[in-house]
């Protein structure tokens, strides 16, 4: 069974329907890539598995939530904190507004060694000191008594990570971890999560809107466009033989290398709001493909791969139409 | 007509900061004794991490920031001599697109106002259907629905605000353009829009581009030299875009920048140290501390930019 | 516009109604006074002095017999009318000064901001009774005291707008066409700091009406037989056992118009979401 599976997940805030029937799954030591664009859903889809959609005043509407065999859907808010932390840690995109200004980085690891794995003071401070050198940290023991203002972007990225490592979690969340850093950091952090699954068998959701990123980092990949899954399945399948249109469309935004001059084009119009959700396909005032049955009918999941791709398309590319 | 439209001439722009209220300044150089031609008619790129300079570099181009030492010079004139009302003449042949589409549009100005304030500013008069009409072509050119010349900035998405931008920078028929990061808050599929828009404009209306990005592989797609920037100073100027690139620094870049085929997954390698502080440069090269090859000699001795057999790089160890 | 929609949104609120209304009322008097009053103002009637609020005189006459309504009415002419102008020229002035001084930085700035700064630590009404001492007692002097004494405010308020604002993009992309100084101030910056200053300039009427009546109320201020509301209350201190009610009836409406100025003030201030920008007054 899989660590985490997310079947027909519906999440709306107030009466606005934003995700609708969002599938996928992750094993351990598993990362699996979750792709779109603003608007997409990938950040609520985070919210909704910490159990944190009431902060935004937004609830599961409908769909299956399975934790290690765990209902997440239906969990009291006190289970749920300590769920939190321990067996599921979040990493969040800006590092900056993550720690405590007024504490040390260290103090702030060793607090989330205590709370999650009641360890006492000094035991906490050796493991934080372990968890920093873990990450490639130098200077660890400076570097604990250390305010995060003194220390640059990446590092404290770092520092996060290695909070959410402190209760030795069994997935780690990470939305947009390195969207804020520069490019020779963002490199080194994916490096760094990458390493974590597969030493520690962690399972790690990777959200991102860097097809990249995706290509370097994941196992899997699930695209997101409008609140609605486009397209899941095996990273290798999925950018060899995109069968969504979208897909296809999202990884040529991306300019390759060697690519001639004039070949990029990016995909006409933009994501639409969800107050304007369009009929049927959601993808198809966008798609060059779209036919009338994408303008009335939702299309549904169909395998259409060996490898278990799943594209929500009714008119999937073929093999050879790449 | 000379072949280089913008020439920066050994220029250094410092920032200065007040530490507390007795303490002395402390002086931080963003830019460090720059040397670069801008061809006409082509696309050269600025490539660099935060703190690189890449940003003062672009308003040092406009002279929207004086150089503390060293002379820009916009078609041979040396901006900083001018007075200010040839400046302000000069300002027609030079336009900028800003990265925050979001503040770059006064939310009190219509589209059309925005677009139009070229004008105004340079005192071209129009009757009301010729603002119309004038302000019309420019949203079309710029990809954009003519209709959108009466909403206010706050109604229209990144990409659209972004594509106003590039209409008022067009609006004056300016000969350089320089692009500071204008596609970095949006999303992909926006900024392959845009990227496209541009391309198709260069050709059209024969501009010549500065192109400022931290994104090596956008960088490498749209332009046509490359220059690399750490801490201030160009590492390298790579004269085409499958030129090999000989400094460490670059090499670093090129293999931090992700392709999306997980067919060829790059190995990082562990980088230590930090890049230093602009406040206290140190006396050798600024990118030593990160760099696998660097020797005693790089960190006692500043490499410059040298012209070497096949193109400028700044390193005493270059790869080959 | 925005600012019409804040204004209806302020007057539609539960604070901003009332208020809205006794506003209303006082600027109405102000500006209807002549065919309002049941009396002239100055019309004495030693026959008929100190008599208690009756059918005749809805409020009661002063002790030389003049209707006390009618001088209220007219005194809301005389208070309000120079808060109101006196304000609206600090605003002004305020205005200019504070945006040359963020605009252009530097020494302009440092030396504006320093006499800013040394007026601002007196108390208005010091400032107040020094120009007057200087200038005379009287109206125009009130005035121009109140003028000066709250020029800081809005001088520092429209700075730190304008400091703020001129970091952004699209002030930088103004100056990137070729915007003169004149340009960007008038159509990118002064317009976007307005709001502030001016909702900061409505809430200072209501400082600046005590003030009037503070100086008033000391003869400093309109001279007999002009009415305004502090000059009325001094008038009624002598009187204050035999005729309560000429001094009550002045203080009231002071009171509650200034209330109502502030309420009104703070309403407008969550309907235009400025609360942070004016931290800087």
């Amino acid at each position: 069974m899989s660590l985490l599976t997310v079947q027909d997940l519906s999440v709306a805030i107030g009466l606005l329907p934003l995700l609708d029937r969002v599938s996928f799954s992750l094993e351990r030591g598993e990362v699996l890539g979750l792709v779109g664009e603003s608007g997409s859903g990938k950040s609520l889809t985070a919210m909704a598995l910490m159990g944190l959609l009431p902060l935004i005043g937004g609830r599961i509407t409908s769909g299956r939530v399975s934790f290690d065999g765990i209902d997440l859907t239906r969990l009291p808010e006190a289970e749920y904190r300590t769920l939190r932390g321990q067996r599921i840690a979040l990493i969040s995109q800006n590092p900056m507004t993550s720690l405590d200004p007024i504490l040390t980085v260290g103090a702030q690891i060793d607090q989330a060694s205590r709370i999650h794995a009641g360890l006492s003071p000094k035991a906490a401070r050796a493991r934080s000191l372990d968890l920093m050198r873990q990450l490639r940290i130098p200077e660890a023991a400076a570097v604990h008594g250390h305010y995060p203002h003194q220390l640059s972007g990446g590092m404290k990225q770092r520092i996060v990570i290695a909070m959410a490592l402190a209760g030795d979690p069994d997935l780690i969340i990470a939305d947009e971890p390195t969207t804020a850093l520069d490019v020779t950091i963002q490199a080194q952090i994916i490096q760094i999560l990458c390493d974590l699954v597969a030493e520690r068998g962690l399972a790690l959701l990777l959200i991102t809107h860097d097809m990249g990123v995706v290509a370097q980092a994941c196992h899997r990949v699930s695209v997101l466009y409008a609140g609605r899954g486009a397209e899941t399945g095996p990273v290798r399948d999925i950018f060899a033989r995109p069968r969504h249109p979208y897909t296809k469309a999202l990884i040529g935004c991306i300019p390759q290398e060697g690519q001639a001059p004039g070949s990029l084009v990016g995909i006409p119009g933009m994501v639409p709001a969800a107050l304007a959700y369009p009929k049927g396909c959601r993808y198809h005032p966008r798609c060059a493909i779209a036919a009338p049955d994408c303008r009335t009918d939702v299309p549904t999941g169909s395998i259409v791969d060996a490898s278990g791709a799943v594209a929500f398309c009714h008119h999937p590319l073929e093999a050879g139409h790449v | 007509m000379s072949d280089t439209i913008l020439r920066f001439d050994g220029v250094s722009r410092d920032f200065s900061s007040q530490k507390g209220f007795f303490g002395g300044k402390r002086t931080m150089r963003a830019v460090d004794s720059l040397t670069l031609d801008v061809p006409r008619g082509k696309v050269t790129g600025v490539v660099g991490e935060s703190g690189c300079g890449k940003s003062t570099l672009a308003r040092l181009a406009l002279h929207l920031l004086k150089p503390t030492a060293g002379h820009v010079c916009f078609e041979g004139n040396d901006l900083a001599g001018l007075t200010p009302a040839a400046l302000r003449r000069q300002r027609r042949h030079m336009q900028m697109v800003f990265q925050d589409p979001y503040s770059s549009i006064n939310p009190r100005f219509t589209i059309r106002d925005a677009v139009m304030e070229p004008f105004q500013v340079h005192g071209v008069r129009h009757t009301r259907a010729e603002a119309k009409d004038k302000a019309a072509r420019f949203l079309e050119m710029a990809g954009l629905d003519p209709q959108l010349a009466e909403r206010y900035p706050q109604q229209l998405s990144g990409g659209q605000k972004q594509r106003v931008g590039i209409a008022r920078a067009l609006a004056l028929e300016p000969d350089l353009i320089v692009l500071d990061e204008p596609t970095a808050s949006l999303d992909v599929s926006i900024q392959a829009q845009i990227i496209a828009l541009l391309a198709d404009l260069k050709t059209r209306l024969g501009l010549t581009y500065l192109f400022i990005s931290h994104d090596l592989g956008l960088v490498r797609y749209f332009c046509d030299r490359i220059v690399v920037m750490y801490l201030g100073a160009a590492v390298e100027i790579l004269p085409s875009t499958d030129a090999p690139h000989r400094h460490p620094y670059t090499r670093t870049l090129m293999d931090s920048a992700f392709l999306p085929d997980p067919e060829r997954r790059k190995t990082v390698t562990a980088m230590t140290g930090e890049i230093p502080s602009a406040f206290e440069r140190p006396p050798g090269c600024a990118f030593a501390p990160r760099c696998s090859l660097a020797s005693s000699r790089c960190y006692a001795e500043k490499p410059v930019l040298l012209t070497t057999e096949r193109h400028p790089v700044a390193c005493h160890h270059p790869l080959d | 516009m925005a600012v019409l929609t804040a204004l209806r949104a302020a007057i539609a609120s539960p604070r901003g109604a009332p208020s809205a209304a006794i506003l209303a009322l006082a600027v109405t008097a102000a500006i209807a006074a002549p065919w309002l009053a049941p009396y002239p103002y100055a019309e004495q009637n030693l026959a008929g002095a100190m008599m208690e609020p009756s059918a005749a005189h809805l409020l009661g006459t002063d002790e030389f017999g003049r209707d006390l309504l009618s001088r209220i009415i007219y005194g809301a002419r005389v208070s309000l009318g120079v808060a109101v102008t006196a304000i609206s020229l600090s605003v002004m002035i305020g205005l200019v000064l504070g945006a040359v001084a963020g605009y252009l930085g530097g020494w302009v700035d440092r030396v504006l901001m320093a006499i800013a700064d040394v007026t601002w630590s007196f108390p208005e009404i010091l400032i107040a009774l020094v120009l007057i001492a200087i200038l005379g007692p009287g109206l125009s002097s009130a005035g121009i005291a109140i003028t000066i004494g709250y020029l800081a405010q809005f001088a520092r308020l429209t700075r730190s707008q304008i400091i703020a604002l001129k970091r952004e993009t699209y002030v930088e992309a103004a100056i990137s066409i070729g915007s003169g100084h004149v340009h960007v101030l008038a159509r990118h910056l002064i317009p976007n700091a307005l709001t502030p200053v001016i909702v900061a300039g409505m809430l200072a009427v209501g400082d600046a009406i005590i003030l009037e009546a503070t100086l008033g109320f000391f003869g400093l201020g309109a001279q007999p037989p002009l009415p305004s509301w502090g000059a009325l209350m001094s008038s009624g201190v002598a009187q204050i056992y035999l005729a309560p009610w000429v001094i009550l009836f002045p203080g009231l409406v002071i009171a509650v118009t200034v209330i109502a100025i502030n309420l009104f003030g703070d309403a407008l201030i969550d309907a235009l979401a400025i609360r942070n920008r004016l931290k800087d007054r």
